[in-house]
C-alpha cells in the first residue's frame, strides 16, 4: 500500500508540476514506485530492468530535451480552463469505468504460491521460445536509433 | 477485493492519471510523459496478472513486459527527437501553437 | 400527224411561258412582250392547224385521242390528269388561237400609247394559255383550273386601268358573280367524282363521259326525280352560267367593258365567255345520258332535265340580253348585251339540237362579235375616246375600213340571209328548237330575238356611222385613260382618220371569216356538223327540201328585213341631229324604254338585296373577330403573363431564398464541423478518451445484457 501511495503521488506531481524539470524529478519517483511494485509482485527482472532503462535512459532523456528546447523555465499550466476540465473529466470517466469494470469482474483465487521467474528461465524463455521478438525488437531498437538522430539532426551540417 | 483487483485498479489510477496529464498538459514533452506513464500502467497490468494468473510458467507476462519496456524506451527517443525537430522549426513546445493541420 | 397528240400540252404551256417571261420585264420591253406573246401565240396556232388536220386525217372508228398521266397519290387512288384531241378540241384549239392571234395584233395598235404596255401583253398571254388549257383539257379538274386562272385574268384585264375606280369595281364583281357559278361547279364536280371515281372525261372506257360510268350515273336518282348525271350537268351548268353571263348570272358582263376593248373582244366576246358553253358542249354525254326515247319520232329523245334547264336558261337569256340592249348608249354596252343574248343563243342551241348545233354558232360568234368589238374599239380610237354613241356620228366618211368591217359583222350577227354565217347558224338553231319536244316557246323567244338584234344593231350603225358629226370634246379625269387617248397624232374633236394597218388589218381578215364560215354548216353541206358528230356527209342541194329548212330560212329572213326596216324607219329616214336628242324609240315609249335601258333593274335589286345581306354579314364577322376571338386572345394571353409573374415570384422568394437558405446551412455545418480539427492534438486525445469510454461501456453493459 506504502507503495502504492508513494506511486501515485508520484505521477500526480509529474501531471501537476509547473516547471519541466520538476515534472521529470517526480516522474522518477513514480517510475521508482512501480519498479518497488514489480519487485513485491515477484518480477524481479522486471522490475529492474524498468529502473535501468526508465529511469536511467527515458528520464535523462527527458531532461535532455527540457534542457534543449529551454523549458526549464516555469511555465503556466494550460491556457483556457474549459481544455483542463474537460482534460481532467475524461480521465476521470476513464477511470472510473475501467474501476467499475475491474470491480465487478469475477475473482480469482486469493493465495497463489509465489511463481519462479529466474533470470536463467528468463533468458531461457528468451533465447528458445521468444527469439522472434527478440531479433525483431533489436531491429526495432537500431531502427528507432537511427531515425531519432536522422530527426532531430541539424540541417544546416548536411548542407555543407 | 483481492489484490489482483487492488493491483488493477491501481495501475487504471496510474493510467487515467497519465491521461489526465496528456490530455491536459500544454508542454508537448509533458505529454510525452504522460504516454509514458500510460504504458507503465499498462505493464503493472501485464505483471499482476502474470502473478495473479492462471499460468505463470510460462513467463508470458514478463516477456511481455520486457519488451513494451524496451519498445516504450525506443519510442520515447523518436518522439522527443521529433519534438527537438518541431522546437527548431517554430521555436516552441507549446502544442497549442502547433495547429497547422487543422480543418 | 400522230405526234401532235403527246405535245397538244404545248398548244397552251407555250404562251404562259411568254406570259412568264413578259411578267419579268420591264415597262420598257414593250416589243419583246408583244413579240413573245405573238410568238407564242403564232406557234400555238399552227400546232392547232396540226391537230386539226391529225383529227381530219384519221377516219373511222374512234376519233377521241387522249393522253393521261398520273398526277400524284393519296391514299390507294391517282388523281391522274390529260388532255384530249377529238374534234370539238380540235375546232375550238383553231378558233382560239386564230381569232386570239388577230386580237393580239390589234392591240399593238390600240395599246400603243399605254404605259402598261407590257403588262397588258402579258395578261393577254396568260389567258390564251388558260383558256387553251380548258379547251384541251380531258379532267374535269384540269379544266377547272385553267377555268379559274381564265376568271383570274379576266379580272385582271377589266380591271387594266386600275386607278379607275369604275374599271376596279367592275373587275371585282365580275369575279364574284362568276365565282359564285363556280360554287355550283365545284360541286358538280365532286359530286360526279364520288359517284364515278375519275374526273377523266375520255380514259379508254373508264373515263366519266364514256358509257360505263355514264350508265352508273343515270341508274341513280336523287331529289325531285332527277337522274344523277342531269343533277351533276344542273351544277355543272352553274358554272357555266356564270361564266357565260346566262340570267341570273349577267350582270359582271356590261360591266366588264370597262376593261380595253382588245380585252372585250377576245374575252367577253369569242372566248372566256363561250367557255361556258364550250363546258356544256364537251360534257354533253353526261347531260344528255338517259334521256327517254319517245315514240313519235323515230330515234329522237325526250331530252334530260338537265338540257331542258339548259334550253330555257338560254332562251330567257336571248330574250332578255336583246331587250336591253335595244336601250343602251354605250357602244360597248350594246355589244356587251348583244353577247349575253347570243350566249343565251348557243345555249338553247345545245339544249336543243345538241354540241354541233351550239358550237357551229359559237364559232360564227366568235369572229363576227370580236370583229364587231375590235370595230367598236377603232371607232372609240377614231374618236378619243368617245363612247357614247350619241355623240357619234357621220364616221362612214372618216373610217371606211371600219364601216364596210363594221356593216359585215352586224349583218352577220342580225343574220342577214345566205351570205353571212350568222345565218345558218342561227338558223340551225331555230330549227332545232321548232321541232322541240318539250315546248315552242324558246322558238317563239328566239325569233322575238333575232327581230330585236337586227332592230338594234342597225339603231347603233345609224347612230355611230350616220347622220352628221356629233362629237364634242371630251376630257378624261384619269391620267392613264388620257394618256391613252390623247396623242399628238389625235387632235380630238374635229380631226378623226382611219386607224392604223395594224389594226385595220385584222378587221378585214375577220371580216372575210364571218362570210365566209358560214358556209361550211349550210344544211346542203354540213361539214361542221358532221366533222363533230362523226358521220359521213355529201354536198347535196337536196338537202334544202329537208324538214323545215326551207319554212325557218324564209321566216327568219323575214324576221331579219322587218328588223331592219324598223331600225331604218326609226334612225336612219331621218338623220339624228343632235346629241342631246332623245332616242326615237325612246320618244314613242319613254316608260318602257328607261325600263329597258336600267337593265330591268337587276343590278339594283341585287345591290338592295345580297349586298346588303354581305355587308351585314362581313360587319357581323368583323364584331365576331374583334370581340369574342379577340377577347379570348387577350384573356389567354393575360393569364398566361399573371402565370409568369407568379412564376417570377415563386422562383425569386422560394427557390432562390430556400437555395440560398441551404447552402449558408451547409456552410454553418461545415463551420460547426471544423472546430473538430482545431489542429489542437490534446483535443484529439479527448475525443479518442470519449470513445475509449464508450466502447468499454458498451462492452461491459452489452456482455451483462
Amino acid at each position: 500500500m506504502i507503495l502504492a501511495v508513494l506511486t501515485v503521488a508520484g505521477t500526480a506531481a509529474t501531471m501537476g508540476l509547473r516547471n519541466a524539470v520538476h515534472c521529470v524529478l517526480a516522474l522518477t519517483l513514480g517510475f521508482t514506485g512501480v519498479a518497488m511494485l514489480y519487485l513485491q509482485l515477484g518480477a524481479q527482472f522486471v522490475g529492474f530492468t524498468q529502473i535501468l532503462v526508465y529511469i536511467g535512459a527515458v528520464a535523462i532523456l527527458a531532461v535532455f530535451a527540457i534542457m534543449m528546447t529551454h523549458n526549464d523555465q516555469p511555465m503556466d499550466l494550460p491556457d483556457s480552463h474549459s481544455a483542463w476540465v474537460a482534460g481532467c473529466i475524461v480521465a476521470v470517466a476513464v477511470f472510473a469505468v475501467l474501476a467499475r469494470a475491474i470491480v465487478s469482474s469475477a475473482t480469482t483465487p486469493q493465495s497463489q504460491p509465489q511463481p519462479a521467474a529466474s533470470v536463467q528461465q528468463i533468458g531461457d524463455a528468451l533465447m528458445h521460445r521468444f527469439v522472434l521478438p527478440l531479433e525483431i525488437m533489436g531491429v526495432l531498437l537500431t531502427a528507432a536509433l537511427i531515425g531519432a538522430v536522422v530527426i532531430a539532426m541539424d540541417r544546416r551540417e548536411e548542407m555543407k | 477485493m483481492s489484490s489482483l483487483q487492488s493491483y488493477l485498479i491501481l495501475s487504471s489510477l496510474l493510467f487515467s492519471i497519465g491521461l489526465a496529464g496528456a490530455l491536459t498538459r500544454r508542454n508537448a514533452i509533458l505529454v510525452l510523459i504522460g504516454i509514458e506513464l500510460m504504458l507503465n500502467a499498462a505493464n503493472l497490468n501485464f505483471i499482476a496478472f502474470w502473478r495473479y494468473g492462471p499460468n505463470p510458467e510460462a513467463l508470458t507476462g514478463i516477456m511481455f513486459t520486457i519488451f513494451s519496456i524496451s519498445i516504450a524506451a525506443a519510442e520515447a527517443a523518436v518522439g522527443l527527437s521529433i519534438i527537438l525537430a518541431a522546437y527548431r522549426h517554430s521555436r516552441t513546445t507549446n502544442l497549442d501553437q502547433m495547429n497547422s493541420l487543422k480543418g | 400527224m400522230t405526234w401532235i397528240v403527246p405535245y397538244l400540252w404545248l398548244v397552251p404551256a407555250l404562251p404562259m411561258l411568254a406570259a412568264g417571261i413578259s411578267a419579268l420585264l420591264g415597262r420598257r420591253s414593250r416589243a419583246t412582250a408583244a413579240a413573245l406573246a405573238i410568238g407564242s401565240m403564232a406557234i400555238s396556232f399552227l400546232l392547232s392547224l396540226g391537230a386539226l388536220i391529225h383529227v381530219l386525217t384519221s377516219h373511222g372508228g374512234d376519233r377521241i385521242f387522249t393522253f393521261n398521266f398520273r398526277w400524284f397519290q393519296f391514299g390507294n387512288e391517282w388523281l391522274k390528269l390529260g388532255w384530249v384531241l377529238d374534234p370539238l378540241t380540235a375546232v375550238m384549239l383553231v378558233m382560239v388561237t386564230f381569232v386570239g392571234l388577230l386580237i393580239f395584233l390589234y392591240s399593238i395598235g390600240y395599246m400603243a400609247h399605254d404605259d402598261n404596255f407590257t403588262r397588258f401583253f402579258c395578261f393577254l398571254a396568260l389567258f390564251a394559255g388558260a383558256m387553251l388549257g380548258v379547251v384541251i383539257a380531258n379532267s374535269l379538274l384540269l379544266l377547272f383550273m385553267c377555268w379559274e386562272i381564265v376568271g383570274l385574268t379576266s379580272y385582271l384585264l377589266i380591271g387594266f386601268w386600275y386607278h379607275k375606280p369604275e374599271a376596279a369595281a367592275a373587275a371585282k364583281k365580275a369575279f364574284i358573280v362568276t365565282r359564285i357559278g363556280d360554287l355550283g361547279f365545284l360541286l358538280g364536280m365532286v359530286w360526279l367524282y364520288a359517284q364515278s371515281g375519275t374526273l377523266l372525261f375520255f380514259d379508254s372506257g373508264v373515263g366519266c363521259l364514256e358509257s360505263s360510268s355514264l350508265t352508273h350515273l343515270v341508274a341513280h336518282t336523287t331529289i325531285l326525280g332527277l337522274t344523277v348525271s342531269s343533277a351533276i350537268g344542273i351544277l355543272i351548268f352553274c358554272g357555266a352560267a356564270g361564266k357565260s353571263g346566262q340570267v341570273p348570272l349577267h350582270v359582271w358582263l356590261p360591266d366588264a367593258m370597262e376593261g380595253p376593248t382588245p380585252v372585250s373582244a377576245l374575252i367577253h366576246a369569242a372566248t372566256m365567255v363561250a367557255a361556258g358553253v364550250f363546258l356544256i358542249a364537251r360534257i354533253y354525254p353526261l347531260m344528255a345520258a338517259g334521256a327517254p326515247l319517245m315514240s313519235a319520232y323515230a330515234g329522237s329523245l325526250s331530252p334530260t332535265i338537265a338540257l331542258q334547264v339548259v334550253t330555257w336558261v338560254g332562251a330567257i337569256t336571248a330574250l332578255f340580253g336583246a331587250l336591253i340592249a335595244v336601250a343602251q348608249f354605250d357602244i360597248k354596252r350594246i355589244l356587251a348585251y348583244s353577247t349575253i343574248s347570243q350566249l343565251g343563243y348557243m345555249m338553247m342551241g345545245l339544249g336543243v339540237g345538241g354540241v354541233a348545233v351550239g358550237m357551229f354558232h359559237l364559232i360564227t360568234h366568235a369572229f363576227f362579235k370580236s370583229l364587231l368589238f375590235l370595230g367598236a374599239g377603232s371607232v372609240i380610237h377614231g374618236c378619243a375616246g368617245e363612247q357614247d354613241i350619241r355623240r357619234m356620228g357621220g364616221l362612214h366618211k372618216h373610217m371606211r375600213i371600219t364601216f364596210y368591217t363594221y356593216t359585215a359583222g352586224m349583218l352577220a350577227l342580225c343574220g342577214f340571209p345566205l351570205f353571212f354565217s350568222g345565218f345558218w347558224s342561227k338558223d340551225d338553231i331555230l330549227r332545232s328548237a321548232l321541232t322541240w319536244s318539250v315546248s315552242r316557246a324558246p322558238f317563239y323567244m328566239g325569233a322575238f330575238g333575232a327581230l330585236l338584234t337586227a332592230f338594234y344593231m342597225t339603231r347603233q350603225v345609224f347612230y355611230v356611222f350616220g347622220g352628221n358629226n356629233r362629237l364634242v370634246a371630251t376630257s378624261h379625269d384619269d391620267p392613264a385613260l388620257a394618256a391613252h387617248f390623247e396623242d399628238p397624232h389625235h387632235h380630238a374633236a374635229h380631226h378623226r382618220h382611219e386607224s392604223p394597218a395594224v389594226m385595220t388589218v385584222p378587221l378585214v381578215i375577220l371580216a372575210a371569216f364571218a362570210i365566209l364560215l358560214g358556209f361550211i354548216g349550210t344544211p346542203a353541206w354540213p361539214w361542221f356538223q358532221s366533222f363533230l358528230d362523226g358521220t359521213h356527209t355529201t354536198f347535196a342541194f337536196s338537202a334544202f327540201s329537208g324538214l323545215n329548212v326551207l319554212p325557218v330560212m324564209a321566216s327568219s329572213s323575214l324576221l331579219v328585213f322587218c328588223g331592219l326596216g324598223l331600225g331604218w324607219a326609226l334612225y336612219g329616214h331621218r338623220p339624228i341631229q343632235s346629241s342631246q336628242a332623245p332616242d326615237a324609240l325612246g320618244a314613242i315609249q319613254p316608260s318602257i324604254f328607261s325600263f329597258l335601258s336600267h337593265a330591268f333593274y337587276v343590278d339594283d335589286l341585287y345591290r338592295a338585296t345580297l349586298i346588303r345581306l354581305n355587308t351585314w354579314l362581313s360587319k357581323l364577322c368583323d364584331w365576331f373577330d374583334r370581340w369574342v376571338w379577340n377577347g379570348a386572345v387577350q384573356t389567354i394571353s393575360y393569364f398566361v403573363v399573371g402565370i409568369a409573374h407568379l412564376d417570377n415570384f415563386f422562383d425569386a422568394a422560394v427557390v432562390n431564398s430556400g437555395f440560398d437558405e441551404g447552402c449558408q446551412g451547409v456552410s454553418r455545418g461545415g463551420q460547426i464541423l471544423s472546430l473538430l480539427q482545431g489542429g489542437q492534438v490534446q483535443s484529439y486525445m479527448r475525443i479518442i478518451g470519449c470513445a475509449l469510454i464508450v466502447l468499454v461501456l458498451y462492452l461491459l453493459w452489452g456482455a451483462k445484457i
